[in-house]
Parts: C-alpha cells; structure tokens; sequence
C-alpha cells in the first residue's frame, strides 16, 4: 500500500525538480537575451515533432527532442537577425506550428492522443522512461553550462565584443538553443506546451531581485523552480488541480513576493 | 623604411539599400600610429568601423591583417539588459583570457578602482566608457580601435580621455584607431588623420587636414562663428595627393 503510494507520485516529483533545476540556468539566459518568444515558438513545434513520433513509430520522447532540435536549428538565423522582423517572424511561425501541429495530430488517422495533457502537461503520467530522459538532459545541461559559463555569459552581454575577441560565436548561440530546444521538449509532459515559457521565465525573474550577480541569478532561479514545483505539487494534490498549472501560479506567486523584496534594497 | 601595416583596407564598399555608404574606402594601419577617423554624422565612420573589425562584410574589397592581430574595441554603446545583475569586475572578467591580475591593474591605471563592485547599470556615461576602455585594454591589443560615445559623456571627460590614449599607446605599444566627429577634440593626440564622408575626403596630418579644402567644406561652416581653429600656420594648405588615390597616406608618408 505504502509502496504503491510512493511510486506514484516518486517519478512525476523527480521528473519536476529535475527540470527545474535546468531551467534555472536555461531560462536566465533566456531572460537576458530576450528569447522568450523564442522558446514559446520550440515548444508549439514540440507539437509537430509528437505528430512525427506518432507517424514514424519512433520512441515518443525521442521524436519530440528531436523535432524540437530541428525546429531550433531551423529558427537560429532568425533569431540572429534583426529584432524587430524577427519578433513579427516569430510570432508567425510560433502560432504558425502550434495549428500544423494540431491540425497534423487530429489528421495522424486512428491515434487518439491525449492533446489537453500535451497542452497543459500531464505530470502524474510520467514514468521512468521520462525520468531518465530528464536526468540526462539536466546533467548535460549543468555540465555544458558549467563548463561554458564565462564564454556563453561574454556572448550574451555583447556577440560583438565577444566575436572580437575571438569566441566561437555562433557555436556557442547553437549550444545554448539546442540544449534550450532539448529542455523545452522534455519540459512538455510536465508543465504542457501552453505553460513551458512560463517556467522557463519566471523563476529567474523572481532570482532577478535577491541575486547580486548571474552566478547567483542562474543558482536562485533553480532554486525557486524547485520551491515551485514542491509547492505546486502540493497544492495539486491538496486540491486536485492540474499538476502543471499549480507549479506555475505558484512561480509567479514566488515571482510577486519577490517584488516586495526588490522594494527593500 | 616603411614596416608592414598590421591592417591594411583596400578598396572597401558596402552599399545599404540604395545608399552607398562606403566608397573604395582604402586605408593602412602601421604598428605604435594613430589615426582618427572624423566626418559628420552618417558619413560612415562606424559602418567602416565595424568593417575593418570583421564584422560587417564589405561588398567588395578586401582587408588584410597581420597574422592573429589582437583588437581591443571600446564601442560606442554597449545597452546592456538591466534583468543582468552584473558589476564592473564581472563584466571585465568576461574578457577573453582575462587574469584578475590584469584586470586590477587596469582598473588602477584608469583611475576606476573604486567602480570594481559597482553595478554596470548605476555607471554615469563617462564611468562606463572608462570601464568598456578598460575591456578593450584588457585583451591586450596590437590595435585599439575606441569608436567615440554617442551619449552621457561631455566634453570634458572625452579631453581627459583623448590625452590617455598616446600613453596608453606608449605603454602597450599598440596602433589606434579613434573615431571622432570633431577633430579639435583628438588633433593633439592624432599623428593622421583620415577625413570621411563615404569615400576618403582627405588625409593627412591633423594640422593639414584641418586647412584642406575638403574638410572646410565638410566641417568648415559650423567653425567659423568665433572658434579659433587651433593651429593655422599653413593657411590653406592643400592636401597635396590626388582624393582618387585608394591609400590615404599617399600625401603622408611613412619613412
């Protein structure tokens, strides 16, 4: 009894901090370069890599990651380009991609596919599969970031200064897209498409007023995406609301009381 | 003797649009010399700039560097996101192969010491472009290119500044590359000076080109209401080289 108690809600938990804590770093940089949209426009085209992986009988996860991947290799020029076009681009091929992937899905013959949960994420049916997944890619993730963190910082605060000094530009933007376009996958089955940003944004805008520097940014926003999905969690079960849904209202509860706290310095 | 120019332009153009903004643009860089590039707004100063640094490419010509040549660049602007709290030290660190050693002693040379733990976004204009100079410095340059700041510094900051950088020339050994709307500012600090307005308007020495006919034309007319001109001693002395030569130091040579 106990037992099964435990495994119930033992992978969908782990698979929440995991994702949390790659968020953290993830959407910090996110934050400060402005991809917000960006990552909304991977997580619509998450959309048609589910359509790909139901069409090709691939291993789900791996379809999504991988359609996700291209999607990101195939936007990268845009977001080099311009801004202001790239912003109107963007929005076209976000909600673009978003409709192909759910007039695809309905047209995949036979398939029933659970789209709410795609939409706004389906936590408790995370199995270990899925967890395994998460903890390669958050481990990928902590290592690449680490490793990379002053070169992917020097390009985030000016590409120019750092091309001039002679860093490898454009592989690192690749890295950090690609590892983006990976989280964003995986981040699917747990918070949904609709919601990925959102945990993406959030917990780093709510680390923007405690820390004193990126490091600290990047190490809190991990922190309250863990408290988040904690909380979250909790409440979903206490109240039975929708998994996804609760971890992020209470990042953006996390977010408004740390506005209090930006008041105070 | 001349030495090998550690960047040499040759015939540079880049057309935006229907504008052509730059024109066969040539020009030489030698080792330890300064130059400034003035011309009014528009005229292209940056857009060379950023050519001559790689990182625009130009439609046709080309640009020759000398081998693994080390570019300090001290840009105009550089808006940096507010949601990134960072301080002065981190932002220096984040120089290629920067060492803390040389990051203070940078900080002390320029007198900005007390910024090290000061947020990036609290820096009055004059602060932060002593803080992008020292970024520049840090990488430890063969040429220092210092494009001049839009905003927030006056007048006086930019003196104190354009009378560092021959010691600063000195100390690293390096050639600069200055750009400046207003030649009397950087006249004294300049051993050449290259007068642009889309193509190469004239070259020379500061004080020759400060009399030629086609800077007059150029900057002349906003001067002449009681600004003295700072030396005249060679009253209307032509630029002496032909403006459709492609090197501009053909009237200034380098023997």
């Amino acid at each position: 009894m106990i037992d099964g108690l435990q495994t119930w809600w033992l992978m969908p938990l782990v698979a929440g901090l995991l994702l949390a804590v790659s968020a953290g770093p993830l959407g910090s940089f996110v934050v400060w370069r402005r991809m917000a949209f960006f990552g909304d426009t991977l997580a619509h085209g998450a959309l048609l890599g589910i359509t790909f992986g139901v069409l090709t009988d691939l291993d789900p996860t791996l379809a999504l990651v991988v359609g996700s991947a291209s999607l990101a290799l195939i936007l990268l020029p845009l977001q080099l380009a311009s801004r202001l076009s790239a912003d109107t681009l963007l929005g076209i091929v976000s909600h673009g991609t978003l409709a192909i992937g759910l007039v695809a899905l309905s047209l995949a013959d036979g398939i029933r596919v659970d789209l709410m949960g795609y939409l706004f994420g389906d936590l408790l049916a995370i199995n270990e599969g899925h967890v395994y997944w998460l903890l390669g890619s958050t481990a990928i993730t902590l290592t690449l970031v680490l490793c990379f963190w002053n070169s992917l910082l020097a390009v985030t605060v000016s590409p120019e200064l750092a091309r001039i000094e002679g860093r490898p530009v454009l592989l690192l933007d690749l890295m950090l897209i690609l590892l983006l376009a990976m989280t964003v996958a995986l981040a699917m089955k747990v918070v949904g498409i609709l919601l990925i940003s959102a945990l993406l944004i959030m917990p780093p805008a709510a680390a923007h007023a405690l820390s004193k520097g990126p490091r600290q940014m990047a190490a809190i926003a991990s922190v309250v995406g863990i408290v988040s999905v904690l909380l979250g969690m909790w409440a979903s079960f206490r109240w039975d609301t929708p998994a996804g849904p609760s971890i992020v209202v209470t990042a953006m509860l996390l977010f408004v009381v740390s506005l209090t706290f930006r008041r105070k310095r | 003797m001349s030495e090998e120019p550690i960047l040499r332009a040759d015939n540079l153009s880049l057309t935006f649009g229907q504008k052509k903004v730059l024109d066969q643009i040539s020009l030489d860089i030698q080792p330890r010399q300064i130059i400034t590039l003035i011309g009014p707004n528009g005229c292209g100063k940056s857009t060379l700039t950023k050519v001559l640094l790689g990182l625009v490419r130009p439609d046709s010509g080309k640009i020759i560097r000398s081998r693994q040549l080390r570019i300090g660049y001290m840009p105009q602007n550089l808006p940096l996101d507010q949601r990134m709290p960072l301080n002065v030290d981190e932002f220096l660190r984040l120089t290629r192969r920067s060492t803390r050693a040389a990051v203070d002693h940078w900080l002390e040379r320029l007198n900005i010491t007390s910024l090290k733990d000061q947020s990036v976004h609290d820096l009055s204009g004059g602060e932060w472009q002593r803080v992008l100079l020292a970024r520049a410095l840090l990488v430890e340059p063969e040429l220092l290119v210092l494009d001049e700041p839009v905003q927030g510094v006056d007048v006086q900051g930019q003196l104190e500044l354009y009378q560092l950088i021959p010691q600063l020339r000195d100390e690293l050994g390096c050639a600069v590359l200055m750009i400046s709307h207003d030649l009397h500012l950087v006249m004294s600090a300049t051993d050449e000076v290259i007068c642009l307005n889309g193509h190469v308007c004239c070259s020379g020495h500061p004080e020759t080109v400060s009399a030629d006919p086609a800077y007059l034309e150029l900057f002349g007319r906003r001067l002449d209401d009681g600004i003295a001109y700072y030396t005249h001693h060679h009253d209307h002395e032509h630029c002496d080289h032909d403006h459709s030569s492609p090197h501009t130091n053909a009237g200034h040579h380098h023997d």
